[in-house]
């Protein structure tokens, strides 16, 4: 194993400025909609908008008459295609290959054409009779038919006396939480370009992991994976939904075979509610015991989520309670319920980004109750291991993060008393969260080379979805090889490159960048061996020695996690503003301190931490896809309806990161931060909110009719 | 369908188009005229990504329709740099770090010139609410008004831009 760079570096730590910024603000930078093609057709989807049922009678008729419309695919035309496992797929019902209709948005027909134009008025001729079937698409009331559901962790764990330590316990907190249905809503709307050669498929995608593209679309079409590239040089935010493969960019693929020309698919932001998954809501139930003095005694911590008839996705809203604070007795619970929408899917933080909510809120409870700061108590409860398999965790520097961040919020000058800190009309409220997220690694490889020119070129087959991986692993190589940072460009996002993980788990930086280390050492001790000094010229060494380029070939790969238990923590810190007659939350003030690792690249990592605050801002206060139970569809598939925070709902937000080197993680040093960021706030919000005002609300996002007294 | 025959001046430069009248202003720039540059974010006015210039004001390219457009001087992100040079506010959002993913960022960067212009860039406030017609989801909210008001001085020594 390469031990951890050792510092002085000049480009690991050192802030630094995306090195793609130009072709970003220049509008030169190319996502998968840009992308030109020779004849290119336009597909436009028409969906079913009943949520049960099947499809009695399609009239494609005046839709295939339509100007300009090459073919209207439907599950009458569309041939039958191999089912996709999942993962890659998102979901394993693929539409146009049956009658049946499992969720509203279904798609019942493609409708290709000319030009765009044409093909959005075809789709709009298409009419389906339906036979109607009786559906529920309400979880909450159906919790009875909760049922466990098989996923990626353990539905159930246990440790200690749980019955025995709650009912001894002198304080007792049990409550329900709940969380919102929410939407990725990335900026960039799904998009797939395809294109077919000889037999052989290029796909241009909106992803996060252009691998399991590639994967999916072969399984699928029934073709060797080596006949199938897949690209994607920029994709305009993922936040999960284009983790996972979606049936658009199957259906793509599958329509360019048969009309023998180029394709071109963009769904609308109306499609993306029901395309790619959505974060489901969740029921959580808290169960807490403790001693007078707010010691835990226990942590019982249930969660129920709703999936899709077809598959099981859970939401691990009890995931943090096993590894968060220190109790002898933890007992955690997954359940999902089964109902007639798509499948849920990953989503800006997934699992500890919902779970937090309820553990958070359940804990400032306790705080109450007990009468103990809510920041002495997280103290009090501080887990020197994992508290449910034992293990020590790989770094964890949560002290210090409570330690600055309560420093720089001013949290001493609190007065706890709910209500007590005002200016004229406004209530003031003060609240705080721990933040914890797991960590997720990868398998990854890479290629480094010098050029004759002394130029050096990474080659990854990683994504940027936005987390500044065109600037963090050029600052990688840099460091091994001993060149300025300017000199040093990648290669990503295309399956003909070294293969990587996808850009989801927080990950990349980790794996992939262990990757870039691995194949820049090798490459450093390749020119030591043609006897390149110290600050030499890169291109002079290969001169020298005859040759015109010089490459190595590196990996990583985590291995087990073996004796450590590994996650990522912060303390978040929030303040909140409400007018006493129409309270209205605004939040006013962030600070969050974190302990993610060794920081690569101080300027996006603090830009990427921010981001996720802003998410905790919607979760708290404006993300809700609600659905019309009558209708089974969404009521609200547009950015007027489902708000996300916009530029006037975000205030200063102030990031600090500990100290830390995660040795254990990675070679390294560092851990994921894309996810972490988004992890605490909502609760930090909820609980400034009841301090605020004292009306405690356990359910997101908050809304002013439940602070109307 | 009939087309129709318009002429549009892009980035000083007219094109005659025989153009669908259904066809927007940000699907002609796109689809037609190759000018990537500008994003559809809804298609429905909701999120700002398509933002264009029309005659010196911000317009949300989604909510026009290109045949409304003949004689009108539009300007996208491509004509926004000067010989080579970038603007003001594309050189701040670089140095501020106010984009991340990038897809959004034409139109941030399209509503800001405009902001400036407008004289709504007095104060992080006064920007905050004046550039939220521009969704970002990365959340780079907080550089994007570092961003705004850093080339609003710059624009402000060096008018006019």
């Amino acid at each position: 194993m390469i031990s951890v760079l050792a510092p002085p570096s000049r480009a690991i730590g050192v802030p630094h400025e995306r090195l793609d910024g130009k072709e970003k603000v220049s509008g030169r930078a190319c996502y998968a909609a840009d992308t030109p093609a020779e004849r290119l057709a336009y597909g436009v989807f028409a969906l079913a908008n009943i949520p049960r049922g099947r499809i009695a009678q399609l009239d494609v008729g005046r839709a295939e008459h339509a100007a300009g419309v090459l073919r209207i695919f439907t599950h009458e035309n569309m041939p039958r295609l191999n089912p996709v496992s999942s993962p890659p797929a998102g979901q394993s019902l693929l539409p146009l290959q049956s009658d049946r209709i499992a969720y509203e948005g279904q798609p019942i027909a493609l409708a290709v054409a000319a030009t765009l134009e044409q093909a959005a008025h075809a789709a709009s001729l298409v009419r389906a009779e339906y036979e109607r079937e009786p559906f529920n698409v309400d979880f909450r009331t159906q919790l009875e038919r909760a049922v466990e559901g098989q996923s990626f962790f353990e539905s159930d764990t246990r440790v200690g006396d749980v019955e025995r330590e709650l009912a001894q316990a002198p304080i007792r907190i049990a409550q329900r939480y709940r969380t919102a249905d929410r939407h990725h809503c990335a900026m960039e709307p799904s998009a797939t370009v395809a294109r077919w050669e000889n037999g052989s498929l290029t796909l241009d995608d909106a992803t996060q992991y252009v691998w399991g593209v590639r994967m999916a679309v072969a399984q699928a079409l029934d073709i060797a994976p080596e006949r199938v590239r897949v690209r994607s040089s920029y994709a305009g935010g993922g936040f999960g939904s284009k983790g996972y493969v979606w049936p658009h960019q199957v259906l793509t693929a599958a329509a360019a075979r048969e009309l023998e020309r180029p394709l071109k698919v963009v769904l609308t932001r109306a499609q993306a509610f029901t395309a790619h998954g959505y974060q489901t809501a969740s029921e959580q139930a808290l169960d807490i015991g403790a001693e007078r003095d707010g010691t835990l005694r226990a942590v019982r911590a249930t969660s129920i989520n709703p999936t899709s008839r077809f598959d099981d996705y859970v939401e691990y809203c009890a995931l943090s309670a096993r590894s968060l604070y220190a109790a002898p007795a933890i007992e955690t619970r997954h359940r999902v319920v089964h109902v007639d929408r798509s499948t849920p899917t990953p989503m800006r933080a997934p699992h500890d980004g919902v779970a937090m909510v309820g553990l958070e809120i359940a804990m400032d409870e306790l705080a109450y109750e007990a009468g103990i700061d809510s920041l002495e108590l997280r103290l009090r409860n501080y887990a020197q291991r994992d508290p449910t398999t034992g293990k020590p965790f790989s770094s964890k520097e949560l002290r210090a993060c409570y330690r600055l961040a309560a420093e720089r919020f001013g949290w001493s000058g609190r007065n706890p008393r709910p209500g007590a800190m005002r200016e004229g009309r406004v209530r003031i409220g003060w609240g705080m969260a721990t933040a914890l997220m797991g960590t997720f690694r990868m398998p990854a490889s890479a290629r480094v080379t010098v050029e004759s020119d002394g130029r050096v070129l990474i080659e990854a087959g990683t994504q940027e979805i936005g987390t500044g991986v065109r600037t963090i692993m050029p600052q990688i190589a840099a460091d091994v090889l001993g060149v300025p940072i300017e000199q040093v460009r990648i290669a990503l996002g295309d399956t003909t490159l070294p293969e990587t993980g996808g850009t989801f788990g927080s990950s990349t930086t980790m794996s992939v960048g262990s990757a870039v280390l691995d194949a820049a050492t090798r490459l450093r001790d390749e020119l030591r061996e043609l006897g390149a000094h110290e600050d030499e010229d890169l291109g002079a060494v290969l001169s020298r020695s005859g040759r015109t380029s010089l490459s190595a070939d590196g990996a990583w790969s985590p291995g087990e996690e073996g004796d450590f238990s590994m996650h990522t923590f912060g303390a978040v810190f929030a303040e909140v503003r409400v007018d006493e007659d129409l309270p209205i939350p605004r939040v006013s003030r962030v600070v969050g301190a974190y302990s993610a690792g060794r920081i690569i690249n101080p300027t996006t990592a603090r830009s990427q931490i921010q981001g996720g605050m802003v998410w905790g801002i919607g979760q708290a206060l404006l993300e809700e896809s609600s659905m019309d139970p009558t209708l089974g569809r969404y009521l609200s598939k547009n950015l007027a309806g489902y708000l996300v925070p916009a530029n006037a709902d975000v205030p200063e937000l102030e990031v600090i990161f500990a100290e830390e080197v995660d040795a254990h993680a990675s070679p390294l040093g560092a851990k994921g931060i894309g996810e972490l960021g988004a992890v605490g706030v909502a609760p930090a919000i909820a609980n400034a909110v009841f301090h605020a005002t004292g009306v405690r609300v356990r359910e997101l996002p908050i809304r002013l009719e439940m602070l109307l007294a | 369908m009939t087309l129709l025959e318009t002429t549009l001046r892009v980035n000083g430069t007219s094109r005659r188009l025989e153009i669908d009248p259904r066809a927007t202003l940000l699907d002609a720039l796109r689809e037609r005229l190759g000018l990537m540059g500008t994003k559809k974010g809804c298609d429905r006015g909701e999120c700002g990504a398509c933002t264009v210039h029309v005659n010196g004001r911000r317009v949300l390219s989604c909510m026009t329709l290109a045949a409304m457009h003949e004689g009108d001087e539009i300007t996208t992100i491509e004509g926004l740099a000067r010989e080579g040079t970038l603007h003001p506010v594309q050189q701040a959002f670089i140095e501020h770090d106010a984009l991340q993913c990038g897809y959004c960022t034409s139109g941030q960067i399209m509503s800001a010139v405009a902001c400036v212009r407008e004289g709504h860039a007095g104060d992080e406030d006064e920007i905050r609410e004046w550039m939220s017609g521009n969704l970002c989801r990365c959340g780079a909210y907080p550089n994007i008004v570092a961003a705004v008001a850093a080339a609003a001085q710059v624009m402000e020594q060096h008018a006019p831009i």
